[in-house]
């Protein structure tokens, strides 16, 4: 299954996904991967240089070839609360 | 009722008092000379002579031994501090270990020592000591303290002076506010 | 109200400044996150699964109205317009940024507003009964003795990296509004023979995944010995206290593991000792905070109105409101005024910053410009004129605050489950909605009675299920969410544990689940007994007949 790296913005807490060139909060830009070297790498890097935090690798599905979290959790964490679909990712991307 | 009195300098002396060691700061609130101490470790030699540093294990037959003139104590998170009692006359230094951040233990040991065993020799902490963990080890009576290295001394100086008032007694001779309110 | 002096206020301007300091550090990466996370922590900042979260203090649950409207202004200027209430009278912001902590921390620094410890391994803020300072039945003001425990534990240099978190609840009155049965300490405040006034001590309750109700330590502490006996006993938890597992760190694991005799024998050295250079807090200083909560002006009125009796007969929804959410108060024409964050399908706990705004002009106009929390995630407005409740009642239908359903089964114990926290493993909130929704109607709400429903996303137990008559645990099975009922719990003065009833539920299945107990319960009651008593009386069985059936 594919993989996307996901982590949190130090300054601001948002969630943000790694996108090849930097990160971004829309899971359906980031890089989608089999193997995590590189992601793991750079995530590395930006974690040391305080950038991001908990980085963690999710499995993703392609839909209409843009990656989508399988897990329920990371569901919410790249859309918002389910219980307000005015708020976050959902409303604002 | 009296409180403790401890010797323990103004913040403006304690302030000056920060002095770089080997990269590390260390922060030292006592008014005698800082003494070399060595740590021998339970499954090592004792030298002839010497300041020796010993765990809690080992105290009784090293603070029996007349070769050494005043012996160190090394109490590990955990350990019964008050197992010391019977050999205080003998302890020129006590190190309490703080393994990491969260593990408090050694506060409770810092506490006993200043106000139930009236011990007023050094305290030192050893171990994983930062900054922001300064007020709250001084105040329990830890009179010196190694801080890790990644501490910077601006950051020391200002965690030092950070609190004119505090809420509670404890080991150090500051009143509670309360007892500022009421006279 | 308790009202911040000079030395207070000096105190938390330099937690401020230490707060500034420490966020700085991070973001110039002089911290990494995991030293900075203890310190966040201890400050009541968050990771959660969108963004930081602030959890702000309350202290016992009592609040002014220049505090109730800065909470209004966070959410409106750092956060997205709301806040949510907790079972620790606390109030949590979803959408923080760590880089506006320090300005949202001096702000509400103003107005005598923090978040020192309301997270981390400390002595966490202490909650109290909701109704102190306004029922008849307390036998003095619990908040004097929460407010010398604020001050005790605030910053106090040993017992601020414990084994784990420490939970205190104290109560002045028989009928238990602050689940102190459940706390790492209760307190119950009470009278001697001799009319005096002491302390009762529990320790080792709690709820997570090793629930224990909490066992007396002391039957009768004199007054003058209360942070004495209390340094001593924290003495004993900071360095007997589990660590090698955090799941047993609580005092609950001690106390269980020592008994409570042993425990109490352990205390009580430590406490000799302790008297022997403590000194305990001068009753000066008692007086002193007792001033500060010294009742209102209260109007001397008959007890009753004839304006407000005109309106019970009047309007049916008002008479609902007042049977449902006004409880006697103290003094003669005077009521206490529940205040539903329970609208049938909201979010159990939210308020608005409009909503927040509102609630503080009500009190200004209404309550002596107080507000309280409750455990319950409600509001309350302490002392309103029995004669300005229907005035009070139409502004609160405006504000969707006046759901008549305090005590009933709406009025949900929720956590903020899988879709704000990152333990969580299933979803709390949509599950209080649609059985809140199931019950619409409040007709039949008020038929079934007193009923408290109460739901966590995990083993934490942030929504109290263990104390829940009706108690729903949301689990992980298999990537699924499925939810566990426990049935029998108690919070109150009669806590219990809830008993697990058979296997789990899925979503829907446990929405159904809950309306099969309830209709058992409707069945086999006898008349005017509480569903918790009738499950009491027959036990789980027919509950379970009814919710398995055959199978």
């Amino acid at each position: 299954m594919p993989q996307v790296m996901t982590a949190y913005d130090v300054p601001t807490g948002d969630v943000v996904y790694w996108r090849g060139d930097g990160w971004t909060r829309d899971v359906r830009e980031a890089v989608a991967f089999d193997d995590a070297t590189l992601a793991e790498a750079a995530s590395t890097r930006d974690a040391v240089a305080q950038k991001v935090m908990d980085h963690y690798p999710i499995d993703v599905e392609l839909k209409d070839g843009k990656p989508w979290p399988t897990r329920y959790r990371e569901v919410v964490r790249a859309s918002g609360p389910s219980v307000r679909l005015d708020l976050g990712k959902q409303a604002e991307l | 009722m009296a409180r403790i009195e401890i010797k323990r300098k103004s913040l403006e002396e304690a302030t000056a008092g920060v002095l770089e060691v080997e990269g590390a700061l260390e922060i030292r609130l006592r008014e005698d000379e800082p003494r070399e101490w060595t740590f021998v470790p339970d499954d090592a030699e004792l030298p002839a002579e010497g300041n020796v540093v010993v765990s809690l294990k080992r105290l009784a037959d090293v603070a029996g031994d007349s070769r050494y003139g005043s012996v160190g104590v090394r109490i590990q998170a955990g350990e019964d501090v008050r197992e010391i009692a019977p050999h205080l006359a003998r302890i020129g230094i006590v190190e309490l270990e703080f393994p990491k951040f969260r593990d408090g233990r050694n506060y409770s040991s810092a506490a006993i020592l200043r106000q139930q065993l009236k011990y007023t020799g050094e305290i030192r902490a050893i171990g994983d000591v930062l900054a922001d963990q300064l007020f709250y080890m001084i105040r329990v009576g830890i009179d010196c303290l190694a801080l890790h290295p990644s501490v910077k001394e601006e950051t020391a100086r200002r965690a030092l002076d950070r609190f004119a008032f505090v809420y509670q007694q404890s080991s150090d001779d500051r009143r509670p506010v309360w007892t500022l309110r009421n006279g | 109200m308790y009202q911040y002096d000079n030395f207070d206020q000096a105190i938390l301007d330099a937690r401020v400044e230490e707060f500034r300091d420490q966020v700085g550090r991070r973001l110039s990466g002089e911290l990494t996150e995991e030293q900075f996370r203890p310190l966040r922590l201890m400050n009541g900042v968050y990771l959660q699964l969108h963004a930081y979260m602030l959890r702000i203090a309350i202290p016992y649950g009592t609040l002014n109205t220049k505090q109730v409207r800065m909470l209004g202004h966070v959410a409106r200027t750092y956060d997205k317009g709301y806040g949510h209430f907790t079972t620790r009278q606390n109030i949590q912001f979803n959408w923080i940024r760590l880089q506006d902590t320090p300005d949202i921390i001096r702000d509400l620094s103003t107005v005598g507003l923090h978040s020192i410890q309301t997270s981390g391994n400390c002595i966490r803020n202490t909650t109290a009964d909701q109704f102190a300072g306004a029922t008849a039945e307390e036998v003095t003001d619990p908040r004097v003795w929460a407010e010398v425990l604020r001050q005790w534990s605030t910053f106090h240099p040993e017992y601020s990296f414990l084994p784990r978190k420490f939970k205190v609840a104290i109560t002045a009155a028989d009928n238990d509004r602050a689940a102190v049965q459940w706390h790492d300490v209760g307190i119950v405040i009470h009278k001697n023979e001799a009319g005096e006034l002491g302390f009762r001590v529990l320790a080792g309750g709690g709820m997570g995944r090793t629930p224990i109700i909490g066992k007396v330590v002391r039957e009768w502490l004199p007054q003058q010995h209360f942070l004495s006996y209390l340094e001593a006993l924290m003495r004993v938890y900071n360095r007997y206290g589990r660590r090698d597992n955090i799941y047993k760190a609580r005092i609950k694991i001690l106390v269980h593991e020592l008994g409570i005799e042993k425990f109490r024998e352990e205390v009580e050295a430590e406490w000799q000792e302790v008297l022997k250079t403590f000194q305990d807090i001068d009753p000066r200083e008692v007086e002193r905070i007792a001033a500060n909560f010294a009742p209102p002006p209260f109007e001397t009125l008959a007890d009753t109105d004839a304006g407000f009796d005109a309106a019970l007969t009047a309007d049916a929804e008002f008479a609902k409101w007042v049977k449902q959410n006004v409880s006697a108060h103290k003094a003669p024409g005077y009521a206490i005024a529940t205040l539903s964050l329970k609208p049938i399908g909201g979010i159990p706990g939210d308020a608005s910053a409009d909503q927040l705004d509102a609630v503080a002009d009500l009190a200004d106009q209404f309550s002596f410009g107080e507000v309280r929390v409750t455990h319950e995630q409600n509001l309350v407005l302490p002392h309103v004129k029995k004669a300005d409740l229907f005035v009070l009642w139409q502004e609160l239908v405006k504000q969707e605050l006046a759901t008549s359903n305090a005590g009933l089964l709406s009025d949900i114990i929720a956590c903020p489950g899988l879709d704000y926290c990152t333990l969580a493993n299933a979803r709390a909130i949509p599950v209080a909605q649609d059985i809140a929704k199931r019950f619409a109607d409040i007709e039949r709400q008020r038929d079934v009675g007193e009923l408290k429903i109460k739901i966590s996303g995990c083993i934490n137990a942030c929504g109290h299920h263990h104390a829940g008559h009706i108690g729903i645990l949301g689990v992980d099975k298999r990537g699924e969410e499925n939810f566990q009922i426990t049935l029998g719990g108690s919070g109150a003065e009669d806590a219990s544990l809830g008993k697990i009833i058979g296997p789990g539920f899925d979503y829907d299945g446990v929405i159904n689940a809950v309306e099969t107990i309830v209709e058992t319960y409707r069945s086999i009651r006898n008349e005017g007994e509480r569903f918790l008593d009738t499950y009491r009386r027959v036990s789980v069985q027919p509950f379970k007949d009814a919710v398995y059936g055959s199978n």
